[in-house]
């Protein structure tokens, strides 16, 4: 089975289009993030942990799961709530941590969540002292020190690739597969942005292997406009670039489209716990492979023989390693 | 490349074989007495652990700094728990000034409570003249002898004494008081008897008894080991100038070290011991106070426990020293661990311990463990629809490739959560990626019209080029995460890393190995690809 036997698509030609629709979606996220802000969860923020008691009075009831415990306590719009049982499960106490500064306030949603939804379990106790035990604000699991920790980890990595592209290919090639990283960064959390969705340690694990997979995917490209420079002498540049992206079109889809099948299993039958971890990884794996294809080389065409002349970048990117 | 014809099937073989050793605590029971016990360790979110809570002590800070106190504390106890090698535990700040504790799949919490509250304060102390400790000794038993009615159990025991010696007449020595009794001697030092350790602890730490003791010298016990503890031998009882030569704050750097087997030093062959580096001005000092006293003694305390009490023989110049003892590795790897943080900045008691349960329920992690199978399959089945016999060699590949991911992950003690396995089931979307380079590159080259051995080959070699390209940058992001990332950061790198590695070999060396020898037949012109 073959796809795109022979591909000619004017993935060239048509640049100035794919990058005016970036430049929107990136122009986007940008103000999404300034005038909508990220929503930070409770690992960046804290929030507020209470331990409730769920015995019931009528040992007719069955016992609470957490599962059923998340999803009243999710319904009520504590998303990301995390809850644990305390000591051995059969004593039936929880602790709850969710998003909130207030801890009066989380009570009361708590109280009243609890005696609505979950009647049997409070029935003739006392909320105050029996059903909520104890009630504290929590700092962040992150705090600041930790984020802006990740943030400088992630721009040194990031140098180094340019380093190494640089040395394996050329300066540009470097560069700007590193302006199609963050290309693809900042349309993913522009996205939590106007979603407002929260915005959790393990969405960070996400953006982080979308940083991986799109540069994975660009350098492929890269690696066989590297070798048709070589190949095909006569032919100009622009030529060599379309063709390259055509040759590579089967790899990049079916390598895309595999990963996104795994993501997208995780995304349906993984659970809610892990639904918008799944979202972000789906959504990583289309934008990763959309500025692989149509952004990435096209920006190194852009800018190629700025940095030096073209005959010379290209001795310098075909020359024997 | 024939030359290494046999290096091949080797690094296969070693690749399989320690794969299924570092996954065989799996499957082996707990009660069968099997020599590999490194386990995978589960996070919080699926397996739940010890929740510590505890109390930073900020009655004697002022209102202002309290605040500063216990976030410093946090910081300090995050950078313990790290080193202790403890992934993915959960520290947050609690109300006022509690910190709440979570980690993975501990089950002593006891000693994970000891590395968190410990403070570990490193003194370097002369040790007092034979002449001046006995007449410190003195000095001691005639204030005790004085005070006989404010130390209650000593009382007790100079009673019984005179009971005795009633009884036996004479023995007890005219002038001596009843903590000299409790004094023997051992070889050249001091020391008490074992069964005697407990009231002279107490002695020691009793406050009464601190203030009353004369100034300038300390009594300091040394640590007692396992060894001391099984054979009852006498604990040595050390009498120490007060001012410290040396304090923890002039170590720069303190490391667990294992000695060498052929070291002429008992102490130190074959046995974990800490080494130390003193900071510039803490070698100078080290250097100026080995020079002046050589031929007396200098006491490493520890928590007020000497460790040791080496003569002094020369001047030692350049800023080393190591603490030996009776350490298990462990301790020893703690105390280094201890003496490399600074000091927590105020007190911590704990408050309570518990077990807390997986923060995922049952049904959570049953759905995200079948999303993956069907994430899996769904990819299997694509490999096989695209590329027939390689595909199906491709995916009996991939199947070890996640075998190795979970052994290396053991082997490197990470620890598996959700998002880890999430990561894992992304990592097999990507591993495909390097199986989906060469095999579209073998159908280029059989379009091209070249024969299936030849195709085969240039097929590997063309795509390896690539695959080595766009892996190593991403191994290179991935290890620099690891090297300047913190907590969750470094953990990602570590499943990125084992994941990109595993892929490369099984693509490039196993999968191609096995199409060799099974798809490639004399005479046969077409491909199952």
């Amino acid at each position: 089975m073959r796809l795109f036997k022979n591909a000619k698509f004017p993935f060239v030609e048509k640049r100035y289009i794919f990058f005016i629709i970036s430049a929107i979606l990136v122009l986007a996220s940008i103000l999404g993030i300034i005038f909508k802000g990220i929503n930070w969860s409770t690992d960046f923020t804290g929030g507020v942990s209470i331990i409730i008691n769920m015995q019931p009075k009528d040992s007719k009831v069955p016992p609470l799961s957490i599962d059923n415990l998340r999803k009243v306590i999710n319904d009520a719009g504590f998303k990301e709530a995390e809850i644990q049982f305390i000591g051995d499960s059969s004593n039936a106490t929880f602790q709850i941590k969710v998003g909130g500064e207030d801890v009066n306030k989380v009570k009361e949603q708590i109280t009243e969540v609890l005696t609505t939804q979950l009647p049997e379990y409070v029935q003739g106790r006392d909320m105050q002292n029996d059903v909520i035990r104890q009630i504290d604000v929590v700092g962040a699991k992150a705090g600041m020190e930790m984020r802006n920790n990740a943030i400088i980890a992630v721009l040194i990595s990031m140098l180094f690739m340019i380093i190494y592209i640089w040395i394996r290919y050329e300066f540009t090639f470097g560069l700007m597969g590193i302006v199609a990283l963050f290309h693809d960064v900042i349309i993913l959390v522009g996205v939590f942005a106007f979603t407002q969705k929260e915005f959790t340690m393990t969405i960070l694990a996400a953006l982080l292997t979308l940083v991986g997979y799109s540069i994975n995917d660009t350098i492929v490209i890269y690696d066989r406009i590297r070798e048709d420079l070589k190949i095909h002498r006569k032919d100009s540049v622009p030529v060599i670039f379309n063709r390259a992206i055509n040759s590579t079109l089967s790899r990049t889809v079916i390598t895309g489209s595999t990963t996104l099948v795994t993501a997208l299993s995780l995304y349906f039958f993984g659970g809610p716990v892990i639904h918008d971890f799944a979202l972000a990884m789906s959504l990583g794996i289309i934008i990763g492979t959309y500025s692989s294809i149509f952004i990435a080389s096209n920006l190194v065409l852009e800018t190629f023989g700025h940095t030096r002349t073209e005959k010379q970048a290209i001795k310098h990117l075909t020359k024997k390693k | 490349m024939k030359k290494y014809s046999w290096l091949t099937p080797v690094s296969i073989l070693i690749f399989v074989v320690g794969t299924l050793i570092f996954l065989s605590p799996i499957f082996v029971p707990e009660d069968v007495n099997w020599p590999i016990k490194q386990k995978l360790k589960l996070g919080l979110d699926l397996r739940g652990g010890t929740q510590i809570v505890l109390t930073v002590v900020t009655k004697d800070l002022p209102e202002a700094d309290r605040a500063a106190a216990v976030e410093n504390n946090i910081r300090i106890i995050r950078n313990r728990i790290d080193q202790f090698g403890i992934a993915e535990p959960t520290i947050q700040k609690m109300g006022e000034s509690d910190i709440l504790v979570q980690l993975p799949g501990v089950k002593d919490p006891i000693a994970a409570e000891n590395l968190i509250m410990k403070s570990a304060v490193l003194e370097f102390k002369l040790v007092a003249e034979p002449d001046i400790a006995e007449k410190f000794i003195n000095q001691v038993d005639a204030i005790i002898q004085e005070n006989l009615d404010k130390f209650p159990i000593l009382a007790k025991l100079a009673a019984e004494d005179k009971a005795l010696a009633k009884a036996e007449t004479d023995t007890v020595k005219a002038g001596e008081g009843v903590f000299k009794s409790l004094i023997t001697t051992m070889d050249r030092d001091l020391a008490v008897r074992y069964e005697d350790l407990e009231i002279v602890r107490s002695l020691l730490q009793d406050s009464t008894f601190v203030n009353l003791k004369p100034k300038g010298y300390d009594l300091v016990l040394e640590s007692v080991d396992e060894k001391k503890k099984a054979s009852r031998e006498p604990v040595i009882l050390y009498v120490l100038e007060s001012t410290a030569q040396l304090k923890g704050t002039d170590v720069d750097r303190a490391s667990m070290e294992i000695g060498p087997s052929d070291s002429p030093s008992p102490q130190i062959a074959n046995k974990p011991y800490i080494s130390l580096t003193f900071t510039r001005a803490g070698a100078r000092k080290f250097a100026n106070c080995t020079g002046d006293n050589i031929g007396r003694r200098l006491a490493i305390v520890l928590d007020n426990t000497v460790y040791s009490a080496p003569v002094i023989q020369d001047r030692i110049p350049d800023g080393k020293a190591m603490i030996t003892g009776q350490f298990t590795e462990q301790e020893a790897k703690s105390l280094a661990i201890l003496l490399n943080n600074e000091s927590l900045s105020a007190p911590i008691e704990p408050k309570y311990s518990t077990q807390v349960s997986a923060t995922l329920g049952e049904d959570s992690i049953q759905s995200g463990l079948k999303a993956g199978l069907i994430g899996i399959l769904a990819v299997i089945i694509f490999m096989i629809i695209f590329y027939k016999g390689a595909g199906l060699i491709a995916d009996f590949v991939l199947v070890f490739n996640v075998g190795f991911i979970l052994a290396a992950m053991t082997l490197f003690g990470g620890t598996l959560t959700m998002p880890g396995i999430a990561g894992i089931i992304l990592t097999i979307g990507m591993a495909v990626d390097a199986n989906v380079l060469i095999f579209e590159r073998i159908k280029e080259e059989l379009d091209a019209g070249r024969p299936p051995t030849s195709a085969l080959d240039a097929g590997f070699k063309r795509a390896t080029v690539t695959i080595l390209d766009s892996n190593l940058t991403t191994l290179i992001a991935a290890l620099v995460l690891y090297q300047f990332g913190t907590g969750p950061v470094r953990g990602f790198a570590l499943t990125l890393t084992i994941g990109i590695i595993g892929s490369m070999f099984c693509a490039i060396v196993f999968c191609r190995y096995i199409m060799e020898k099974t798809m490639i037949r004399p005479g046969k012109t077409t491909m199952s690809i």
